[in-house]
């Protein structure tokens, strides 16, 4: 089998592992907590019913939803199967919608806002840093603990901050949604103006909120390679200085890549917070949404998708990983 | 000892850190043994006063007058009386009558010079609405009113014929001194939208946070450290099944673990110190990956071997032959896991699953209520900035902390 095969199927395989134990975490949390879920669920949205009937019927219905009568295993099972299909059963504040109706909606906002924002910032991030180490001296000196600072910033206080200077203050901005509140989608030039001038303060903010700890990461990272002795050979050899901050900046850049996709969830996590502040239409608002309104299905679906668009998006990651360090290949090959 | 104590002392960063700690710490310890009382109590009526010292309208009546003869008293009290727009439409009408004057907005010296000479309310300028000549007009009067010097009278209803009784006079050039007034108080950020006292409740939530942070790294740190030493040192199917699980959960983000785990939890159940083990159960895996791969590099080094050849317990290896060499490196991740578990709980508030609201105030309950109220979109910037600011200067100066650490123990980091 070749060094790249094995290495991918042993990806995969981790991913599939990985999926159901998540799949498995999201079924099972919500029902190991002491008492009945159906039962907190009834009296959340039964408050201010003075109907006795109408709360028993409405427990027997949830009852009937949840499946809570049969046993934990075929439980499982039967949410397992829908949730491969995709049903996640009918929101509870938005009735009659589909839960999957509403996620498929709010996804592709979050992705097309946070993946751009965090390949942007990232890229940004690693080369000040890269830079920073490099030239040393008064860039270092004033870099460093600027990011350091600001990565200390919390995704929503950026959120924030940015959105009162440019929204509230300068008024160059919209100061919410993912579009003019007066519109209705549709492919016309005024349309995705709109889209674009509400997308630039989420943008910003979560990229601000990266750069600082990704430029940290990449300094230290550079620092450390610059004093390696293979740097102190090719200088001894007299290999051009272009040539070996090139090497330098290549091995710099691979502990990068993995600890991209080791903070994924944590950066993921910070930008939907953010999302909220501006009442972005993505996953974040529906998070909110799902809390205040105690739709319990709405958020089951919710997490389950963040989990997935973390776990896709870090096996994608390794897979480039695989293909830019060949001493991936070797290790495969060698065992 | 004493020589790594200098060496980190001397460390600019380290010190930088330390001492936007220290003052973050000495605002929570001593603002509420200035200002003692509940930080949670409802001080204001309306919701969002600004901050400012507040004087008692009725005591002042009461107090003892000064007389002072300032010229620039009439200009300050048209300056805060003016609102922009009114600035705006009192040039629309030098423009709309065709007077040229050249004044800015911000000068109202030269603008009300400009108005005095030339407002006419006989003139009437073509295309100007009779309304629009009418709010003119009112506006003159209040100018009128402002710069005239005609005392205001303080009265009183009578008990017996319910008429006004005159009290007192008031001039415009009477002053009190607040210090003789009893009762003036000072808002250093205003109140939030449950008017409550900001800073006071700030210095409340700085204690929780800190304790959250706290409660929560300590859980994480003692797990990760516990399953990092066991795993590391023991290896074999111990080290296998433990490094499957943290496999795993470093993919599962560890927010949406503490999102269900929250919600399930429940609202009457989540007080600060269930978050805070909660955020703690769900942030231990970093620290169990790096503790376990410096105990392997640790494990077959000569002293442990002989401590092993020797019958000490697994308890005694641990803590007298490991523990030391990886001493630096827990302390530095505990600092770590206290910063992002303040922010954890920030985020979680946030989203409506922080600790119950009426218990304690932390800084992401704070931020919460704000944003709830809009006060971002209104102006009121004293619910929120400073709490931004907490979080930050909380979290900066951890990190700064951690780096000066990490360079005093990793030598070649230092610059």
């Amino acid at each position: 089998m070749s060094g790249y095969r094995k290495y991918f199927t042993k990806k995969i395989l981790w991913f599939a592992v990985t999926f159901i134990v998540a799949v498995l975490l999201n079924f099972i949390l919500p029902r190991l907590m002491p008492g009945d879920p159906v039962a907190v669920i009834v009296s959340k949205n039964a408050q201010g019913m003075s109907e006795s009937t109408a709360v028993i019927e409405m427990y027997k219905q949830y009852a009937e939803e949840f499946g809570v009568n049969d046993p934990m295993i075929v439980q499982f099972f039967t949410y397992f199967k829908n949730a491969l299909r995709g049903d996640f059963g009918v929101s509870f504040s938005q009735y009659p919608r589909k839960v999957s109706n509403i996620i498929s909606e709010a996804v592709w906002w979050t992705v097309g806002l946070q993946l751009p924002a965090i390949i942007f910032g990232w890229l940004i991030g690693n080369i000040l840093g890269a830079l920073a180490a490099y030239l040393k001296k008064g860039f270092d000196k004033v870099l460093m603990p600027v990011s350091l600072f600001l990565s200390s910033i919390p995704a929503f206080g950026m959120a924030v901050i940015l959105l009162v200077l440019f929204a509230v203050k300068l008024e160059i901005a919209p100061t919410s949604g993912g579009y003019g509140f007066d519109m209705i989608p549709n492919f016309s030039w005024s349309f995705i103006r709109s889209i674009i001038s509400h997308y630039q303060l989420p943008f910003w903010s979560i990229v601000i909120y990266i750069i600082g700890g990704q430029a940290l990461g990449m300094r230290s990272m550079s620092i450390y390679e610059l004093n390696a002795d293979y740097v102190k050979y090719s200088r001894f050899l007299g290999i051009k200085d272009k040539k070996i901050v090139s090497y330098v900046f290549r091995n710099a850049m691979l502990p990068q890549i993995t600890g991209l996709a080791l903070s994924l969830g944590v950066m993921i996590g910070g930008a939907l917070v953010a999302e909220i502040i501006f009442s972005y239409p993505g996953l974040g608002t529906t998070l909110l949404a799902a809390i205040t309104m105690a739709d319990y299905p709405l958020l089951s679906a919710t997490t389950l998708i963040i989990t997935m668009m973390v776990l896709i998006t870090t096996f994608a990651i390794d897979f480039v990983y695989g293909v830019v360090d060949p001493r991936v290949k070797a290790a495969q090959i060698d065992s | 000892m004493k020589h790594l104590l200098q060496q980190i002392l001397q460390s600019g960063k380290f010190l930088t850190g330390f001492i936007i700690f220290l003052f973050i710490l000495l605002l929570m310890i001593f603002y509420p043994m200035i200002n003692p009382g509940d930080p949670l109590q409802t001080i204001s009526i309306g919701t969002f006063a600004p901050p400012g010292t507040y004087v008692s309208m009725y005591d002042a009546l009461d107090t003892e007058l000064n007389v002072f003869k300032l010229d620039n008293a009439a200009l300050n009290r048209l300056d805060s009386v003016l609102k922009p727009e009114d600035r705006v439409e009192m040039i629309m009408w030098f423009e709309s009558a065709g007077v040229k004057v050249d004044v800015t907005l911000n000068d109202t010296e030269a603008l009300l010079a400009a108005w005095n000479e030339y407002y006419d309310s006989s003139i009437q300028p073509s295309g100007m609405t009779k309304a629009k000549r009418n709010y003119y007009k009112r506006l003159n009067d209040n100018i009128t009113r402002m710069l005239a010097t005609i005392p205001k009278v303080i009265a009183k209803i009578s008990e017996e014929s319910g008429e006004l009784v005159e009290v007192r006079q008031i001039k415009s050039t009477d002053y009190i001194n607040t210090n003789k007034v009893a009762n003036v108080f000072n808002l250093p950020l205003g109140t939030d939208n449950f008017g409550r006292n900001v800073l006071k409740e700030l210095a409340s939530a700085i204690k929780t946070s800190l304790l959250i942070g706290l409660i929560a790294g300590s859980v994480a740190t003692l797990i990760g450290l516990t399953l990092g030493l066991v795993a590391g040192f023991l290896g074999g199917l111990i080290d296998d099944f433990i490094m499957f699980i943290t496999n795993i959960f470093t993919v599962i983000p560890s927010f949406v673990l503490l999102i269900l785990i929250s919600y399930s939890i429940g609202q009457e159940q989540r007080g600060a110190a269930t978050v805070a083990v909660v955020i703690g159960l769900t942030s231990w895996i970093w620290t169990a990956r790096a503790v376990r791969s410096q105990v392997i590099s640790l494990r077959n080094r000569d002293h442990v071997n002989l401590s092993k050849l020797s019958g000490h317990s697994f308890f005694r290896i641990m803590v007298a032959d490991i523990l030391p060499y990886i001493a630096s490196y827990v302390v530095m991740a505990l600092i770590l896991q206290i910063s992002a578990a303040i922010l954890a709980e920030a985020q979680l508030s946030m989203l409506g699953l922080g600790p119950k609201t009426t218990e304690v105030p932390t800084l992401g309950l704070m931020m919460k209520w704000s944003m709830l109220y809009s006060a971002h979109l209104n102006g009121y910037w004293w619910s929120y900035f400073p709490v931004i600011l907490t979080i930050a200067l909380i979290s900066f100066s951890l990190n700064l902390m951690n780096t000066g650490l990490d360079q005093v123990f990793n030598p070649t980091l230092r610059d």
